[in-house]
């Protein structure tokens, strides 16, 4: 397996207290794999993203272990960490427009880059041009300012950089909310070129829009309140959701050919409780049509049927 | 016609003395008629937020005519303006900015207060801002006297339709109220919007990038592109039988979560090849269920008697 977390706990150090906005994550991502990262904002997925790339202040490591390949990932030593960084994990991180640096040539960055790898960057410039023509970008990008590029450009640009050197992993962190669909369906589509052409291993992919999850993804991993509460196959989960959050989540979407007038949505009440002083129990048992007593005891994140894993009590084992 | 558009355009000047010109909009005309709903879809850069700017006078129009009940808008001074106001309102996408972080959120519906109803006394203005609190679904008891950090951006969006209700308006422009909401309180305030159309009579423009969410609340749309009207009619039309390429581009890039991208791009090359292999007259034809042939292959002009030529494959079996 490409990825495997253990019991993961990542916290935001603040005046007031801890904020536990990553709290006892568990998950293996095979090779080849894409997973799909959902949930609202706050929710924790950026964290994840996060942790496994740069955990720095306010974010601090609290507890749980990181193998990737085989190999412990130090994610609570930055130093260490520097030596896996952009080559085993990467990331394109959520505001991409603005990750390059404006005041150099985007070639003269790249070079930059690898050199500071210790790879000289006239072994890695075939590869380069032909990344680039992957993601139809002209070679002329390469002496322009990022100015120049438009944001759909600066992204695909971003792209090519963070997977130059073949990751393991690949973290994609909220790319495709600022564009426009049309981009987005492009944008989305390229990554998964990407892993088939086995430029990176596996990816995760975190959105808050499951539709274009169900569009890419092979699993889909919900969070809500910085805890994992469900994880199947992606046609699982969009077919038949267990969690309540989930299904509620699911079934909020509009879809093409639903119409208010014919059939109305419903969004989920109330909102996400505050992660300074998360309830017990359940984290979304404020808000849930199934709660019980159970409840106010914390649900395990077990496996229902092969491959689904869930953390609801009211979900019983094996389904079907 | 309540509200009308014609020939509207906008041009920027661009360049850094001014020397070039952005057709932001370009003869733009539509209508809408009084408690209609009616989505303005298209892409960032497609003029969608300038043309809901301009019907609030937010932007001027470089040419072109925009009517409100048959009155030119650009014309209205001090009162007139005001009274436009009282009448016509916009809310938009971002929420957050639109509050001082310092002041309490129900801030917003004092300067409502102090503008448009300054002799109103206090005990009717309380029992005005309840209602209009109701009628967008917050518990007044809950929101009113928080902070707006203490509140979430569902609820900040809220409260500034209810800021517009408290002015009796019966036009509506709303520029991606929702997109920066999350899914699960995105959907509360878009039925919330239908909901106030049904009930108020509300007219809305609801200007939007996402087309499921146009197709879901609309009952007409446009689809706009560079500044131009490319597509426009009954939501349900637009949405079944897409005619326009760039509509069709739309249509195949939206993901959806009951059909991958692969099968909506198969179903529209179909669609396509239907139209383009069929006979063009076979929709509207009478003989249609004798021939099997119309749906498949486009009829051949033949000449069925002398110097008369008809393509039809009906006129082919004698």
């Amino acid at each position: 397996m490409a990825l495997k977390t253990d019991d993961l706990r990542v916290y935001y150090q603040t005046l007031k207290g801890d904020v536990k906005a990553l709290d006892g994550a568990s998950f293996t991502l095979e090779d080849g794999e894409i997973m799909g990262l959902a949930g609202e904002s706050g929710c924790g997925k950026s964290t994840l993203a996060k942790s496994l790339i740069l955990l720095k202040p306010p974010m601090k490591y609290v507890e749980g272990r990181v193998r990737l390949d085989g190999e412990e990932l130090p994610i609570w030593d930055d130093e260490k960490m520097n030596s896996f960084r952009y080559k085993n994990v990467s990331i394109i991180p959520q505001y991409a427009m603005n990750a390059m640096n404006p005041t150099r040539k985007i070639g003269k960055m790249v070079k930059e880059l690898l050199k500071s790898r210790g790879i000289s960057p006239g072994e890695k410039r075939d590869e380069l041009e032909h990344r680039l023509d992957l993601v139809d970008l002209t070679r002329d990008v390469l002496s322009m300012y990022p100015i120049e590029l438009s944001g759909g450009m600066k992204q695909r640009m971003v792209m090519v950089i963070s997977s130059l050197l073949d990751p393991s992993l690949l973290m994609a962190d909220e790319i495709t909310s600022a564009l426009d669909v049309s981009t987005q369906k492009a944008v989305s589509e390229m990554l998964v070129e990407f892993r088939d052409k086995d430029f990176i291993k596996s990816l995760i992919f975190i959105t808050h829009d499951i539709s274009i999850l169900y569009q890419i993804a092979d699993s889909i991993t919900v969070m809500y309140a910085g805890k994992l509460v469900e994880r199947a196959p992606t046609e699982e989960i969009t077919g038949r959701p267990l969690h309540p959050y989930t299904k509620l989540l699911i079934s909020s979407l509009p879809k093409i050919g639903a119409k208010y007038t014919e059939e109305k949505l419903e969004g989920i009440p109330g909102k996400p409780p505050e992660l300074l002083e998360p309830p017990e129990g359940c984290r979304f048992k404020n808000r849930c049509p199934k709660k019980e007593e159970e409840c106010d005891e914390e649900p395990p994140f077990r496996e229902v049927s092969p491959g689904h894993k869930v953390a609801c009590w009211k979900v019983k084992k094996d389904v079907s | 016609m309540f509200l009308n558009l014609d020939k509207v355009t906008k041009v920027f000047k661009t360049g850094t003395f001014g020397g070039q010109d952005l057709h932001a909009v370009e003869d733009v005309d539509f209508g809408l008629t009084e408690g209609e709903f009616v989505s303005l879809i298209g892409e960032s850069g497609s003029g969608k937020s300038t043309i809901g700017r301009m019907i609030l006078r937010l932007t001027s129009v470089t040419s072109g005519v925009i009517e409100y009940r048959g009155k030119d808008i650009s014309e209205f001074r001090r009162q007139s303006l005001k009274d436009y106001y009282r009448q016509v309102q916009g809310v938009f996408q971002e929420p957050f900015s639109a509050y001082n972080p310092i002041f309490k959120a129900d801030r917003v519906f004092r300067n409502v207060k102090d503008e448009f109803f300054p002799e109103m006394d206090n005990g009717r203005w309380q029992d005005k801002v309840q209602d209009s609190l109701g009628a967008v679904g917050l518990n007044p008891d809950q929101v009113l006297g928080n902070y707006p950090h203490q509140l979430s951006g569902g609820q900040l969006q809220r409260f500034l339709i209810a800021r517009a209700l408290l002015l009796d308006i019966d036009f509506l422009v709303a520029d991606e109220i929702i997109s920066m909401l999350d899914a699960s309180t995105r959907i509360d305030v878009l039925n919330l919007l239908a909901d106030l159309k049904e009930r108020e009579g509300l007219s809305i423009l609801f200007i939007t990038h996402d087309l499921s969410l146009g197709y879901y609340i609309s009952e007409r749309a446009m689809i706009l592109y560079s500044g131009r009207i490319l597509e426009k009619g009954v939501t349900e039309k637009i949405f079944r039988n897409p005619l326009h390429p760039y509509t069709k581009l739309l249509m195949a890039s939206v993901p959806r979560i009951d059909k991958k991208w692969e099968e909506v791009e198969a179903e529209l090359e179909e669609k396509q090849s239907d139209i383009d292999s069929g006979c063009v007259y076979r929709d509207r034809c009478s003989f249609q269920e004798k021939c099997k042939q119309c749906e498949e292959a486009r009829p051949e002009l033949r000449e069925v008697e002398e110097n008369h030529y008809v393509a039809c494959h009906a006129q082919e079996e004698d």
